[in-house]
C-alpha cells in the first residue's frame, strides 16, 4: 500500500515464514515508517481521527443492532427500550447518536483542511474526488440511520428527502414509489433503509482504503504545499505523528465525551421524540445540523426542481474542484487573495448552516425593512457557487503568489540551518 | 499445436460474441429480480379503498382519513369558501385548473361543490398542509411555505401542482368511496 521502500526485515522465524508467504506484517510495518512530511499540523490529524469514527460508529452501529426492531408498530418502542432497559443501551445510544454529529464535526473540519492547503490539486485529485465519495456515502447513511428511531423527525425528513426524487420529470413518481416500495414511507421503506443504512459503512471502510492507498501512492500534501523532496524533508509515521494523531484524538475525545455524557440530545430534535405519525407534520422540519447548509440552498429558490439541482449541484462541484481551481501554488498561505475569499467562503457556509435552521419568511439581520433568512439564504448560495466556479477559475489566472520557501526542511528550520547543523551544534 | 490447425479468427469471434451474448442476458435476466423486488409488493397494491360518510362532516369542518399511508382530506366548504374558489381567474394560477374540474360527479350527474376532497400531502416534498391557512384562506403547508386556496390549489411558495385529487367515486348522494 505504501509508495516508498519497503524497510521492514523480519526478525523471527515465524515472522519470516509469513513474510513470505504473506506480507501482511511487512504493509504494516511499512505504514507504521511511512514518510511524511515534518511540518504537518493539527489540522492534519482529522484523517486519524475520522478513521476512528468509522470504527466507533460500526462497533456501536452492529451492537444496536441486535436490540433494535425495524417495524413501524415496534421500532419506536425499541430504541427506547435500548435507553432504558438494555444494559448500557442509553451508553451506546447515545454513542452512535452523538458519534453522528461528532464524525461530520470532524469531516468538516478535514475539508476545510483540504480546501486551504490546496490538498485536491495535482497529484491529489483522486484522493480528492474519493473523499468526495466517502463525504458523499456518509451523508447517505446518515440519513438512513435518522430514519431508524421512527420519531417524527425521522418519518418526515424520509418523506421531504424521498420526495426528491419526485421531482425527475417524468418518471419521477414511479421512482419514487419504487424507492419507498409503497406509496408513501411506510413499513417496507423503513426495513430497507435498515438493510442500507448496515451496508453502506462498509461501503465507506472499503472507499477509505482506496482514499489512504491513493495517499500514501504520492505522499501527503503539508500546510506549505511544497513537495517533500529529500529524505530531510519527512519524518517516519511512527512515532512522530502516531503521538501527534493521539493526542488530537484525546481532546477530540473529551469533546465527544462531554456531548455524550452531558449533552446526548444537544445536536438532536424534541420532535424526534414523539413517534412518527403520517397524519401530522411537525410545524418546523429541519434536518441534523450537518445538513443544514444544503437544506438552506434547497430553500434558497423558489421551484421545487431547481432547488433540489441546487442542492445536488453544491455536493457535485466539490467532485470537480481539482479542475476549477487551475492556480498552480497549493497552500492558500502563499495566496494573498484566495485566502480572503476562502475565510469568506467559511463564512458563508456557517451563513447558510443559520439559515438553513431558520424559517425563511424571518428576519434574520434587522437592516432597512430586514433582511430574511430567505434572502440570506440566496446571498450565501450564489457565494457558494461564486466560490468554486467563478473566484478560484478566475485567481488561477490572476492571482501572483507570494515567495515560498524552496523546502520544508527550509520552512521548518530556517534557510541556513538543516540538520547536519543542528546536530553539530 | 499451430502447426496442425490453420488459424480461423473467424469461428474464435463468433463463440466469444455468443458467449458474450448469452452472459449479457443471464445477467439482465437476474438483474431485474433484483431490481423490481424494490416496488410495491402485492399486498401493499391490494391495500383497500376506504368509504367516507359526507353526512357527519359538519360545514367548515374537515376529516382526514389515511389512505395508502397518506391522509386524506375531505372539506365540507362554506358557501364563502365555494365562492372565493369559483371567483378566481385561471390565468392566476401556476397549476390552471377549475375548482368545477376538480370535484367528481355524484350518482345524479351533478357536482356536489360543497365536499372537495383530495389527498392532503404538499405536492412539494409530501408534507401534510394545516388547513384554514395560509394567505388564501385553504392550506398551508409548513414545511416550505407553500399556500393552498380553498380549492387545493397552489398560489404561492414551492411546491409545483394542486394538491391531488385521489380516484373517488359516490356510492350514494352521501357516501363516497376511495380508491
Amino acid at each position: 500500500m505504501s509508495g516508498h521502500p519497503s524497510t521492514y526485515e523480519p526478525k523471527y522465524a515465524a515472522a519470516k515464514w509469513m513474510d513470505q508467504r504473506l506480507p501482511i506484517i511487512r504493509m504494516g510495518a511499512d505504514f507504521m515508517t511511512f514518510p511524511s512530511p515534518r511540518n504537518l499540523n493539527y489540522w492534519y490529524t482529522f484523517g486519524g481521527i475520522l478513521a476512528l469514527c468509522l470504527v466507533v460508529q460500526i462497533l456501536s452501529g452492529v451492537i444496536l443492532a441486535m436490540h433494535y426492531v425495524a417495524d413501524v408498530d415496534k421500532a419506536f418502542a425499541s430504541v427506547q427500550r435500548i435507553r432504558r432497559d438494555v444494559p448500557f443501551g442509553w451508553l451506546l445510544q447515545s454513542m452512535h447518536a452523538v458519534g453522528a454529529s461528532m464524525f461530520f464535526l470532524a469531516v468538516y473540519m478535514h475539508m476545510f483542511r483540504g480546501l486551504y492547503y490546496g490538498s485536491y490539486k495535482a497529484p491529489r485529485e483522486v484522493i480528492w474526488i474519493l473523499g468526495c465519495a466517502i463525504y458523499l456515502a456518509m451523508m447517505a447513511t446518515a440519513f438512513l440511520g435518522y430514519t431508524l428511531p421512527w420519531g417524527q423527525m425521522s418519518f418526515w425528513g424520509a418523506t421531504v428527502i424521498t420526495g426528491f426524487f419526485g421531482a425527475v420529470p417524468v418518471v419521477g413518481e414511479s421512482l419514487q414509489q419504487w424507492l419507498l416500495g409503497g406509496y408513501s414511507v411506510d413499513n417496507a421503506t423503513l426495513n430497507r433503509f435498515f438493510a442500507l443504512h448496515y451496508l453502506l459503512p462498509f461501503v465507506i471502510a472499503a472507499l477509505v482504503g482506496l482514499h489512504v492507498w491513493a495517499l500514501h501512492h504520492v505522499g501527503q500534501n503539508n500546510p506549505i504545499g511544497i513537495s517533500a523532496k529529500t529524505k530531510e524533508d519527512t519524518l517516519s509515521f511512527h512515532p512522530f505523528y502516531t503521538v501527534k494523531d493521539a493526542f488530537a484524538i484525546a481532546v477530540f475525545f473529551v469533546i465527544f465525551a462531554i456531548f455524550l455524557f452531558y449533552l446526548p440530545d444537544a445536536l438532536g430534535h424534541a420532535d424526534n421524540y414523539i413517534e412518527a405519525d403520517p397524519m401530522k407534520t411537525p410545524p418546523h422540519i429541519v434536518p441534523e445540523w450537518y445538513f443544514l447548509p444544503f437544506y438552506a440552498i434547497l430553500r434558497a429558490v423558489p421551484s421545487k426542481l431547481f432547488g433540489i439541482l441546487l442542492m445536488l449541484g453544491a455536493i457535485v462541484v466539490l467532485f470537480v474542484l481539482p479542475w476549477l481551481d487551475t492556480h498552480k501554488v497549493r497552500s492558500m498561505r502563499f495566496r494573498p487573495i484566495a485566502k480572503w475569499f476562502f475565510i469568506i467562503f467559511i463564512v458563508m457556509c456557517f451563513i447558510l448552516g443559520w439559515c438553513g435552521a431558520g424559517t425563511p419568511s424571518d428576519v434574520a439581520i434587522p437592516i432597512g425593512k430586514g433582511m430574511t433568512f430567505y434572502v440570506l439564504s440566496q446571498i450565501a448560495t450564489v457565494y457558494y457557487f461564486a466560490y468554486f466556479l467563478i473566484i478560484l477559475p478566475v485567481l488561477g489566472l490572476v492571482e501572483k503568489p507570494l515567495k515560498r520557501p524552496d523546502s520544508i526542511t527550509k520552512a521548518v528550520l530556517g534557510e541556513q540551518k538543516s540538520d547536519a547543523d543542528l546536530a553539530s551544534a | 499445436m499451430s502447426d496442425n490447425q490453420p488459424d480461423d479468427g473467424s469461428k474464435r469471434d463468433f463463440i466469444f460474441l455468443a458467449t458474450g451474448a448469452v452472459a449479457a442476458a443471464g445477467g439482465a435476466s437476474l438483474a431485474w429480480p433484483l431490481v423490481a423486488q424494490m416496488g410495491k409488493a402485492a399486498d401493499t397494491l391490494a391495500a383497500g379503498s376506504i368509504e367516507i360518510d359526507l353526512s357527519k362532516i359538519a360545514e367548515g369542518q374537515q376529516l382526514k382519513m389515511l389512505w395508502r399511508g397518506k391522509p386524506v382530506f375531505v372539506r365540507h366548504r362554506t358557501a364563502a369558501e365555494i365562492e372565493v374558489a369559483e371567483a378566481v381567474e385561471l390565468t392566476e394560477l401556476k397549476d390552471p385548473e377549475a375548482d368545477v374540474d376538480r370535484l367528481i360527479a355524484g350518482p345524479s350527474g351533478a357536482v356536489n361543490q360543497k365536499y372537495l376532497v383530495m389527498v392532503g400531502v404538499c405536492t412539494h416534498f409530501g408534507c401534510v398542509p394545516v388547513g384554514e391557512a395560509g394567505d388564501f384562506e385553504g392550506w398551508y403547508c409548513p414545511c416550505h411555505g407553500s399556500h393552498y386556496d380553498t380549492s387545493g390549489r397552489i398560489r404561492k411558495g414551492p411546491a409545483p401542482k394542486n394538491m391531488v385529487i385521489p380516484p373517488y367515486e359516490y356510492i350514494s348522494d352521501n357516501v363516497i368511496k376511495v380508491g
